[in-house]
């Protein structure tokens, strides 16, 4: 590809200081092969304009802070690549569903504090002493949950759910899959602690199966089959203490 | 940039910095891809198996009532509005059902010799468990 050919990124600005909404601005960045829509933003940043604001980390999909919607799709922009979107433009936007802070940057105040509620951690009943050696755990054990292990965080997930654009109550797929990676882990004692979070009306049953965060993740989380697994769990559970009410949680 | 105007709210955290810019929710965001078009019609469904279940009340209370008001069921049930209105529910039902199969191996986490199975057998196996009862029911009608 010669190296003169270019292409057109059309940017959503936010200042909120000097606009009351989003509007478009265009750039011309080098068109090359190995190169990711964050490459070309950073080459706008770099070059052709440093007010330009948005998230990036690591660049090889592992840190999940670039994603934002190119061309109407939420992505990582570290894995979207200028030559797939040839001749252009590209039309890059912030991650949908979320509050626009300014240009491509979000804010995520609502997934942390939702992400707390459902207690992504070990829960055990009682803490056993560290001379007692680690937590074993089989290979078929670790599988049980490794799938919903690899979230990253990126939010691309509520961004193509149109279930959470409608009711922002919505725990949502990413703090959901990661609820169940504790729940399905053997070592995790805390699958009652979330149970009232995860069954509420805002929980899973606000779920209605788009089934586009697993189109839309990264990863291969499947955050819908998480979503729709923990549906079976509570339903049953519910059956059992309704069957079973002196039965323990 | 077409959009409207925006809605407002406090800045993050509360604080007293530029509100952040949320934008709204086209009424026709469901046209906007073929998943949620499909989820839309999905859910607009669950009417008309609503639809579905109140006909078959309908024609069960005719028959309790007895051979006379089971002909008028029958004369109502051909006319021309009611036939159509369920051959588009059989429509959403068989949308109801297939995309619901299609689904079904989300919601499964099935195990057999310490494997996942994959999706496919999860689905075959909802389609022939309804072929299975489609036969059953068929024949306990037509045998009479």
């Amino acid at each position: 590809m010669p190296e003169t050919d270019r292409i057109t990124l059309q940017v959503a600005r936010y200042r909120p200081e000097q606009e009351t909404e989003p509007t478009w601005q265009s750039y011309e960045v080098p068109l090359r092969k190995e190169w990711t829509v964050l490459d070309g933003l950073n080459h706008i940043k770099d070059h052709l304009d440093g007010t330009l604001s948005y998230r990036w980390s690591c660049r090889m999909g592992i840190c999940g802070s670039c994603g934002m919607t190119v061309n109407g799709e939420p992505q990582l922009t570290c894995s979207a690549f200028l030559t797939d979107s040839a001749p252009g433009p590209v039309r890059v936007e912030p991650l949908a569903n979320f509050p626009v802070v300014r240009d491509l940057v979000v804010e995520l105040g609502d997934f942390m504090n939702k992400l707390t509620e459902v207690k992504p951690w070990i829960i055990r009943a009682e803490d056993k002493p560290l001379d007692e050696g680690e937590f074993l755990q089989t290979p078929e054990e670790m599988d049980a949950y490794k799938q919903y292990s690899m979230c990253i965080n990126c939010m691309l997930c509520y961004a193509a759910c149109p279930v959470y654009a409608l009711d922002p109550d919505f725990v949502g797929p990413a703090a959901i899959a990661l609820a169940q990676r504790y729940n399905l882990d053997s070592r995790d004692e805390g699958a009652a602690d979330r149970r009232d979070v995860l069954s509420s009306a805002a929980g899973v049953w606000a779920c209605t199966l788009v089934g586009e965060c697993t189109t839309a993740c990264p990863k291969g989380v499947d955050p819908a089959g998480a979503i729709q697994r923990y549906k079976l769990t509570a339903a049953t559970r519910s059956l059992k203490d309704l069957l079973w009410p002196w039965g323990q949680r | 940039m077409s959009r409207t105007p925006a809605s407002r709210r406090p800045g993050p955290a509360g604080g007293s910095g530029p509100a952040p810019y949320r934008k709204p929710v086209p009424t026709f965001w469901w046209l906007r891809r073929r998943a949620y078009l499909v989820f839309v019609l999905r859910e607009l469904s669950g009417v008309f198996i609503a639809w579905f279940v109140v006909f078959l009340l309908l024609m069960a209370g005719a028959i309790a009532e007895g051979s006379g008001e089971y002909e008028r069921f029958q004369d109502w049930s051909g006319q021309w509005w009611v036939v159509l209105l369920n051959v588009i529910a059989l429509l959403f039902v068989l949308l109801h059902t297939l995309t619901w199969f299609g689904l079904a191996p989300r919601a499964m986490a099935v195990r057999l010799r310490g494997r996942r199975v994959r999706p496919g057998p999860i689905v075959a196996t909802h389609y022939l468990l309804w072929a299975l009862l489609t036969a059953a029911v068929a024949w306990l009608i037509l045998k009479g």
